[in-house]
């Protein structure tokens, strides 16, 4: 069973925000190796007749008419945000990452 | 080529060719967003056109817009695409909170379109410009960045009415070859899109944007050269100034000796320069995946070929069909096309009035004239294609001359009545009855002994204070071929 890397393991981690213990690490490179493995195993069969599935529920084509319907007062909106200020939610500033 | 800023003085071009492929995003004109029933209208209250599902609150579910799926459909027709069987979306991750979910509903691998192509003209070559895809998107919300700039502003502050407007992203091939060619390209592909009737594409109001790849390569080679992301820039102007200094720039860097950063580089207007972001090398990892909240598209050739027959005829159609049937210049035909409300007003004035070159002067000059100066758009105003036939009239008959007419235009342009009620209510008819003009040539001639004298004498240039005199005593109304007329009669020829 592949266990991944140190490095992919911080990667997956800066790419989800969240920040991981050494020790946690350690277990997610192997948890994480673990499910990747399991996933794998699909490979195994063969697929060159079969479709990739798009959807779980084979529905397609489900829409509705273009109309404008009551939107939340403003006050609802920002009852749930941490800082709000002039009617705006209020985050800390944004630095580009690349 | 015009070259901006100091890096890019004394860049000889020549030797290299430029190579631009653009990334336009447009929100569609629909009523609602393109997955819940909010608003789009442009401009109101922060966060008052939001609901639990723009706002990405848990157990909310979207419902794909049908207008904003025809619409990015037509789009890609419009623009000579192929349009898919079968389309899906997918989210697209990122911690950037312009959208609060912390992933945008976008398209990956199976756009709606692919593989179009528009063609434009530049400096008299036709060029065919390929369009890579065309894809259904939501629109992210506004973030204002107290301070002075993004870097140095203490906070962030999200509106996010705009969240969720529907949006196509229009990718084209790396087929543009000068920077004057990527705005001809915009401005054409503008055009197409408002015929079209799925944008009203306003770029002051951020309905069109537009980023740029651009890399430069010796003449010759084959292999593309290392590209920087253009962003920031806000009008199509700006757009080919920005790439003509960011073409110089990598020119400056390839000829002493460096090497291309790949990198998103910003157009600082002002300052007339593209400026790296300084942002860590990392590249963009969204992890796409299939949308499971949303089900696939299926579209039959049925349901396309429907939507292909709707779409009105586009401008480069429209062009030729002005110079066929109305016998306009390319020059006209180019201007009345640079909006469809433009081309449809020429077109239902010409076909009220005999003259149709008469009828696209008074558009291009007097209309164009004062919408600019006024700031306004055609639907704006009180001028209809009837009015303006209707003072185009009393300039055929002779009641009004064209100095006057183009006073008329104006009150006609600010009160919305029309011609004739304006040239009765102001006495401003022209006077053409032979007798009346004959008095007042008698009595010009009577009071200006002087004028007479050297007239006769030979100085022809006298007439004019004669004629002058007619017209002020009519305050302007003199139909003046008449008035020049009948002094010569009463004159005689010059010297006699
Ligand atoms: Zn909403």
């Amino acid at each position: 069973m592949e266990k991944l890397s140190q490095e992919q393991v911080e990667h997956v981690a800066r790419l989800a925000r969240l920040a991981l213990r050494e020790e946690e690490k350690a277990i997610f490179a192997e948890q994480l190796g673990q499910i990747l493995a399991y996933a794998a195993k699909i490979r195994e069969l063969d697929l060159a007749n079969v479709e990739p599935t798009a959807h779980v529920l084979g529905l397609t084509n489900v829409t509705r008419p273009d109309e404008v319907r009551p939107s939340l007062s403003q006050e609802e909106v920002l009852q749930n945000g941490p800082e709000v200020q002039d009617g705006y939610f209020r985050v800390p500033r944004i630095v580009e990452e690349g | 080529m015009a070259l901006a800023g100091n890096v890019s003085k004394g860049v000889d071009l020549s030797r290299w060719e430029i190579v631009i492929g653009l990334e336009i995003h447009v929100e569609l004109l629909t009523d609602s967003k393109v997955f819940c029933g909010c608003a789009t209208d442009f401009g109101g209250e922060p966060n008052t056109r939001v609901c639990p599902v723009c706002l990405g609150l848990p157990g909310s579910l979207p419902v794909l817009n049908a207008k904003a799926l025809e619409y990015a459909v037509k789009t890609g027709l419009a623009l000579g695409c192929e349009i898919a069987p079968f389309s899906k979306f997918d989210r697209k991750n990122y911690f950037y909170p312009d959208l609060p979910k912390a992933y945008q509903i976008s398209q990956y691998d199976l756009p709606l379109c692919r593989h179009g192509h528009l063609d434009i003209e530049v400096n008299g070559e036709k060029r065919r410009i390929g369009i890579t895809r065309v894809h259904l998107e939501e629109e992210t919300g506004k973030s204002l960045h107290a301070g002075t700039s993004i870097v140095d502003s203490p906070y962030t502050l999200l509106d996010y009415n705009r969240a969720g407007i529907p949006l196509v992203e229009i990718v084209t091939e790396p087929d543009l070859r000068s920077p004057e060619e990527a705005r001809i390209f915009l401005e054409e592909l503008k055009r197409v899109v408002e015929f079209a009737g799925v944008s009203d594409v306003k770029m002051e109001e951020g309905s069109l944007r537009c980023d740029a790849n651009i890399s430069v390569r010796p003449r010759g080679e084959t292999r593309l050269g290392t590209k920087t992301e253009v962003k920031n820039m806000n009008s199509f102007r700006a757009v080919q100034r920005a790439l003509e200094y960011e073409a110089a720039r990598q020119v400056a860097v390839l000829e002493s000796g460096g090497r291309i950063e790949q990198e998103t580089r910003h157009w600082d207007e002002a300052a007339g320069v593209t400026r790296g972001m300084r942002s860590k090398e990392q590249a963009h990892d969204y992890r796409y995946f299939p949308e499971p909240d949303l089900v696939p598209i299926v579209l039959t050739p049925e349901q396309i070929e429907k939507w292909r027959q709707e779409l009105p005829e586009l401008p480069a159609a429209r062009r030729e069909r002005l110079m066929r049937e109305y016998g306009l210049p390319p020059y006209d035909a180019e201007i009345l096309t640079t909006s469809r409300k433009l081309a449809d007003f020429f077109e239902e004035a010409a076909r009220q009035f005999p003259d149709p070159k008469m009828v696209s002067n008074w558009v291009m000059g007097e209309l164009l004239r004062l919408l600019k100066a006024e700031g306004k758009e055609l639907d704006q105003v009180n001028v209809t294609p009837a009015r303006l036939v209707g003072l185009l009239q009393l300039i055929r008959a002779g009641t009004i001359s064209g100095a006057t007419a183009k006073e008329v235009f104006e009150e006609m342009f600010r009160t919305g009545q029309e011609a004739a009620a304006i040239v009765e209510r102001r006495g401003l008819q022209q006077i053409s009855d032979e007798e009346t003009i004959r008095q007042l040539v008698q009595k010009a001639i009577a009071a200006n002994p002087e004028a007479v004298e050297s007239y006769r004498k030979g100085k022809e240039k006298a007439i004019g204070a004669l004629v002058g005199q007619v017209m002020r005593e009519t305050r302007g109304k003199a139909n003046p071929q008449l008035v020049n007329r009948l002094l010569l009669e009463a004159l005689g020829k010059p010297g006699q």
